[in-house]
């Protein structure tokens, strides 16, 4: 069975165990607490940026404009090519996660590049969470995909391309097989 | 005493004599397992681990948006929340990372330096479902995004299982009193067995949505690498596992009686047994449980024993309702390589130096 087949597999197990009878729509029990939310209330909580690209802003970056992002916001915790640290290692590392020295980055590791936007977005810089722009975001996302040998230097993100990029270690993920270890 | 005491006080604190503390770094800290009583962690002492610095927030301008595949998006106040039909549990919750020095090692150190970032308490809330049936969640909704208010917005997809729906709770109490600020003041998710990273603190939004939404805290990290180079993905449950508090790492001991102690728990559900040997897996004893044995919570073991002054080494190993048993290091290990990082849940062994000092040891 290929891995994308096992991980949709997986979603369906799991949403096959949803008791869809307790969960329906059903007036029976509510006690009316809570106010409603319009559309216009829930948007600015509503940070979340899935896979299939749902959530991302308009704006667009490039490789260049990230590199200065970079330099300015990120390199003082990430070092100045995204290999040094001291905090997490973000480029390089490619072919290692089976050694016995494996390097977990953005390149090596990360299964979806738009999870890159969500978390930069959201908590970076660590100092300053949500201080940078859409522009700065897909730049920066940009500089650190090129980095890693992803996309090409004069590659544009925005909310039509990024979604579309294939990450390496997209397949690298196995649904818990847990109970895995038999003991005597 | 010949002189009166102290007069009542508004607030409790411990004795001036008592000293036992959590070890702190800057975004975690460690409960010490050796110096505690019972099953319950007191709040002051429940361990910690936190991805940004622990957020002080006003209950009174805090609201948990519950949206997505719902029929009825809701903002709800902390006091909305406390007017729900409320329940209460004891549960143990345990950071995926607790005891990942143990995958490398062995180093010197003590049980709460290798083992405490694990803590049980007696929790208070509003089931999950209630609060899904009050927004009427949408047929194909089948994950569902939790969202904290700290500065790092962490983020976890929760599979909407048969399991989650009846146990997990928002919660806003921690034994008897408003949850601390460093278990997610004032509202958490729990989501009893599971990793302790998925138990969203300072818990700002519920989005219902069709499949997990890939956050970086469920790929790029919470994730566990194995040797070939795959990593399993969404491995949530805490395995069962038991450790021996006393004597445990950095202990002295003086020949005599010495009561076996140690803590048990497991994410399936209820322990069931733990055995202890104190001469290196020769010999096995079944182990008191002390009561109350619950369900996904630290249980109690207790075994008597009378050291004769000789070298040797201690192990406990337990079983869960289940039928799971307790790994070796070994086996672990075998499965799953050295670089997983998480959920390292196996038998953990002390050896007693002739000189009487308890270390750390692989066997």
């Amino acid at each position: 069975m290929s891995k994308p087949l096992l991980v949709s597999l997986m979603t369906a197990l799991m949403a096959g165990c949803i008791m869809h009878s307790r969960l329906a729509d059903a007036p029976v029990g509510r006690v009316d607490l809570g106010r409603p939310a319009t559309a216009e209330d829930i948007r600015p909580w509503e940070i979340d940026i899935t896979p299939d690209g749902a959530g991302l802003p308009p704006g667009r970056g490039t490789v260049p404009q990230g590199a200065a992002v970079y330099a300015a916001k990120c390199a003082k915790c990430h070092g100045p090519s995204g290999t040094e640290g001291p905090m997490d290692r973000l480029v390089g590392g490619r072919q290692t996660l089976s050694t016995a020295t494996p390097l977990k980055t953005i390149g090596s590791y990360w299964p979806y590049a738009t999870t890159l936007y969500d978390y930069i977005h959201r908590a970076m810089p660590f100092d300053a969470p949500q201080s940078l722009t859409a522009e700065e975001v897909y730049s920066v996302t940009a500089w650190l995909l090129h980095q890693n040998g992803i996309i090409a230097e004069k590659a544009v993100l925005d909310a039509a391309t990024l979604p579309t990029i294939q990450m390496p270690n997209r397949h690298g993920f196995v649904p818990d097989p847990r109970p895995d270890v038999s003991s005597p | 005493m010949r002189v009166p005491g102290l007069p009542a006080r508004s607030y409790g604190g411990r004795s001036s004599f008592e000293s036992i503390s959590r070890s702190a770094g800057d975004s975690h800290s460690l409960t010490p397992l050796q110096d505690l009583h019972g099953v319950v962690t007191p709040s002051s002492l429940h361990f910690e681990r936190h991805h940004n610095g622990v957020p002080a927030i006003d209950p009174s301008r805090h609201r948990v948006l519950v949206h997505g595949l719902v029929a009825r998006p809701l903002f709800f106040t902390v006091d909305d929340l406390q007017r729900f039909p409320s329940v209460s549990r004891l549960a143990f919750i345990e950071c995926a990372g607790n005891s990942r020095d143990q995958w490398g090692g062995p180093y010197d150190r003590t049980v709460q330096e290798l083992h405490g970032l694990t803590s049980t308490s007696e929790w208070t809330g509003v089931k999950l479902l209630t609060l899904l049936e009050e927004a009427g969640v949408a047929p194909e909704g089948a994950w569902l995004l939790a969202e904290g208010g700290d500065a790092a917005g962490l983020t976890r997809s929760v599979p909407l299982t048969g399991e989650v729906l009846s146990e997990a709770m928002v919660c806003y109490g921690q034994n008897g009193e408003a949850l601390r600020p460093e278990q997610g003041y004032p509202v958490r998710l729990l989501l009893p067995g599971f990793e302790g990273n998925i138990n969203v603190k300072w818990l700002r939004r519920l989005k219902v949505g069709r499949a997990p939404f890939m956050t970086r805290w469920e790929t790029a990290k919470y994730t566990d690498l194995m040797p070939d180079g795959t990593a399993y993905q969404f491995s949530l449950v805490m395995e069962a596992k038991s450790v021996i508090t006393s004597p445990s790492g950095g202990q002295q001991l003086r020949p005599g009686f010495q009561e076996i102690r140690g803590l048990a728990w497991s994410g399936r559900g209820r322990i069931v047994s733990v055995e202890v040997t104190v001469d290196g897996g020769r010999s096995w004893h079944p182990a008191e449980l002390q009561e109350p044995v619950l369900s996904k919570c630290h249980t109690r073991f207790r075994w008597p024993w009378t050291w004769n002054g000789r070298e040797t080494i201690l192990q406990s190993r337990c079983v869960d309702q289940t039928g799971y048993r307790q790994p070796t290091r070994e086996a672990l290990i075998k499965v799953r390589g050295t670089h997983s990082s998480y959920h390292y849940h196996g038998i953990q062994s002390w050896k007693i130096e002739r000189d009487g000092r308890v270390r750390n040891i692989h066997v």
